[in-house]
């Protein structure tokens, strides 16, 4: 790779001056006196991110959650068996499951228009991320909760719980770490998707980089977002997974 | 439920069959089962495993549904219950389990207090309830330590307390020491007594350890293939023992897998009382003229009786072998040939 090539710039000049040198690099690099001052594009395109991701997460967890729970309380050993149910939801879900999410974006763009007004924005682009995610999260969900050990849950159906009870006082806060864990990598996922969100000018850090880069040629805003990215990605790992941690009490 | 004091049995069982659907036809667990049991007794039921006494005693609370036939307890039909009223009758019949089954992202208070939870009693009330069970089953000091952090023991002693919390008439203990080294199921055994003569709980236990039974319980039933062999009050059923299966149950038959091979060719000698004081060696070597050599023995004596089995070389020649097997038969003992290895 080129020497003056702005990626090696990046290490180079957060060796040489710090933390600043990475400012520094980000604000005059030497093509720095034509371009628009680089934080002023990767501040708001990082806030986008994080509010489409956000937003995306909160949405998807709400469906996707009772889904997960229906999927895991219906199946033929349940504590409320309903195979048809099941097996139907279970479709439903594998099939949603297959559409890639930027295929997905184009097909719901008239229903996003319908739902949400617009057809390109931050917000709006969190309803199609919303529908793509949820699948995901109900199967994440699902899976959480099937490690809960079957005789506890029999235990609790033995001391005379309702199916609710169950759900509420024994699977949901039985299965609490490994709830936590999924939804770390379901953020993640939906953090990488948003990426593809710049086809429907939904902005954030992948629309800055994807525009800057192909378009510009200006790599160090791409570079810089995509370092954002990264960082980005390992806060919530690293939190979710020493959070699920703290909260696992099998562990002495 | 209201639960009156009666003369009639607290838990009859008539007739239960449970029958599962497996791949390629079905498997009977259940056969018809009939059993009464007492208030305030501490009832066991034994079987070798694959006996149906797991499916028998889950089916006391409906956690499996029996095929066919009746659950009286306390004279309502718990077959024909709808799921509240299942909901009220599992909180007069509380149940332990071998694996313990404690919720293990809650602390050991939060573990008895939840059947209070259910019920929507107020936590200030749960509170003392809760430490008073924790004081009965000698955990006070363990109040908020997690699952994770106790022994083996002490978890089953918080799944009893959590059992107990609902005040149950019915203890159904489903192999609740089998996971326990002995020290431990002593202690267990001696809790589960106390809560049955200090709380007047009926206790249904089921095991496959003998011990267990003699030391606790004052009724047994013996459960073989689905079918009742035989029951009776512990005394009884340990000292006439009739059935086959309690025979081989109490270590007086060998058990199916004794009828290994043997290094040499050897006869087996089976002793099912009624021959004391016998001298039957004695007899054999002066009635057959052979030397007898003794392979093994493992004979008990039981009620001054003696039960068990007697390996002996089997004589090369044929017809010294016919001779010997012939005596043996005619003093009453069953004789086998066993197959040489």
């Amino acid at each position: 790779m080129n020497w003056m090539h702005p990626l090696w710039q990046v290490p180079y000049k957060v060796c040489m001056d710090g933390w600043k040198g990475l400012g520094s690099f980000l604000h005059g690099n030497i093509f720095g006196f034509i371009y628009k001052r680089s934080w002023d594009i990767l501040w708001p395109a990082l806030g986008e991110t994080i509010y489409m991701t956000l937003l995306s997460t909160i949405l998807s967890y709400i469906i996707g959650m009772a889904l997960g729970v229906v999927l895991v309380i219906t199946r033929k050993n349940g504590i409320k068996p309903m195979p048809k149910t099941n097996m139907v939801l279970g479709t439903i879900v594998n099939f949603l499951r297959s559409i890639p999410f930027i295929i997905l974006l184009v097909m719901l763009l008239d229903t996003t228009l319908a739902v949400t007004g617009r057809m390109t924005g931050t917000v709006t682009i969190s309803f199609p991320l919303t529908i793509s995610a949820f699948p995901y999260v109900a199967r994440m969900v699902e899976g959480s909760l099937i490690e809960v050990d079957g005789g506890v849950i029999e235990a609790a159906k033995a001391m005379g719980s309702s199916t609710w009870q169950i759900i509420w006082k024994v699977l949901l806060p039985e299965a609490r770490p490994s709830l936590i864990n999924g939804f770390s990598i379901c953020m993640t996922t939906i953090l990488g998707y948003t990426t593809m969100a710049s086809v429907a000018a939904g902005g954030g850090l992948g629309a800055t980089a994807v525009t800057y880069g192909l378009s510009y040629r200006q790599y160090d805003i791409m570079y810089a977002a995509s370092i954002l990215l990264v960082v980005l990605v390992q806060i919530i790992t690293v939190s979710g997974t020493s959070l699920s941690r703290k909260m696992d009490h099998r562990i002495r | 439920m209201h639960l009156s004091e009666g003369t009639s049995p607290l838990i009859e069982v008539r007739g239960l069959r449970k029958v599962y659907a497996v791949p390629g036809g079905e498997v009977v667990a259940l056969d018809g089962i009939d059993l009464s049991i007492e208030r305030g007794q501490i009832y066991g039921i034994i079987g070798m495993s694959g006996a149906g006494k797991s499916t028998l005693i889950r089916c006391l609370n409906r956690l499996d549904t029996p095929t066919d036939g009746q659950i009286l307890i306390d004279g309502q039909n718990i077959l024909a219950m709808n799921g509240k009223q299942l909901m009220t009758m599992r909180r007069k019949v509380s149940m332990i389990f071998q694996s313990f089954n404690l919720l293990m992202q809650k602390t050991v208070a939060q573990n008895v207090r939840y059947p209070l939870d259910i019920v929507g009693v107020p936590r200030a009330k749960s509170g003392a309830r809760v430490k008073e069970l924790l004081k009965l089953v000698e955990l006070e000091g363990k109040a908020d330590a997690y699952p994770i952090q106790l022994s083996g023991g002490q978890r089953q002693r918080v799944a009893i307390a959590r059992a107990l919390a609902s005040d149950p008439e019915v203890l159904l203990c489903d192999e609740a020491t089998s996971a326990l080294d002995p020290m431990t199921t002593q202690s267990i055994l001696a809790l589960l007594q106390d809560i049955n003569k200090n709380l007047g709980i009926t206790v249904v236990l089921i095991t496959h350890e003998m011990a267990v039974i003699r030391q606790i319980c004052s009724r047994v039933a013996i459960l073989d293939g689905g079918r009742i062999a035989e029951e009776g009050t512990v005394d009884d059923v340990f000292v006439h023992t009739r059935s086959a299966a309690g025979k081989r149950l109490f270590g007086i038959l060998p058990s199916e897998e004794d009828d290994a091979v043997s290094d040499v060719p050897a006869l087996r000698v089976v002793f099912e009382g009624g021959k004391e004081g016998m001298p039957i060696i004695a007899g054999l070597v002066k009635t057959c003229g052979v030397d007898v050599n003794i392979l093994s023995a493992d004979i008990k004596p039981i009620n001054g009786q003696p039960y068990g089995q007697m390996l002996i070389e089997s004589p090369d020649d044929p017809s010294v072998r016919q001779q010997v097997i012939q005596y043996l038969t005619e003093q009453g003992l069953t004789v086998k040939e066993v197959r040489q290895g």
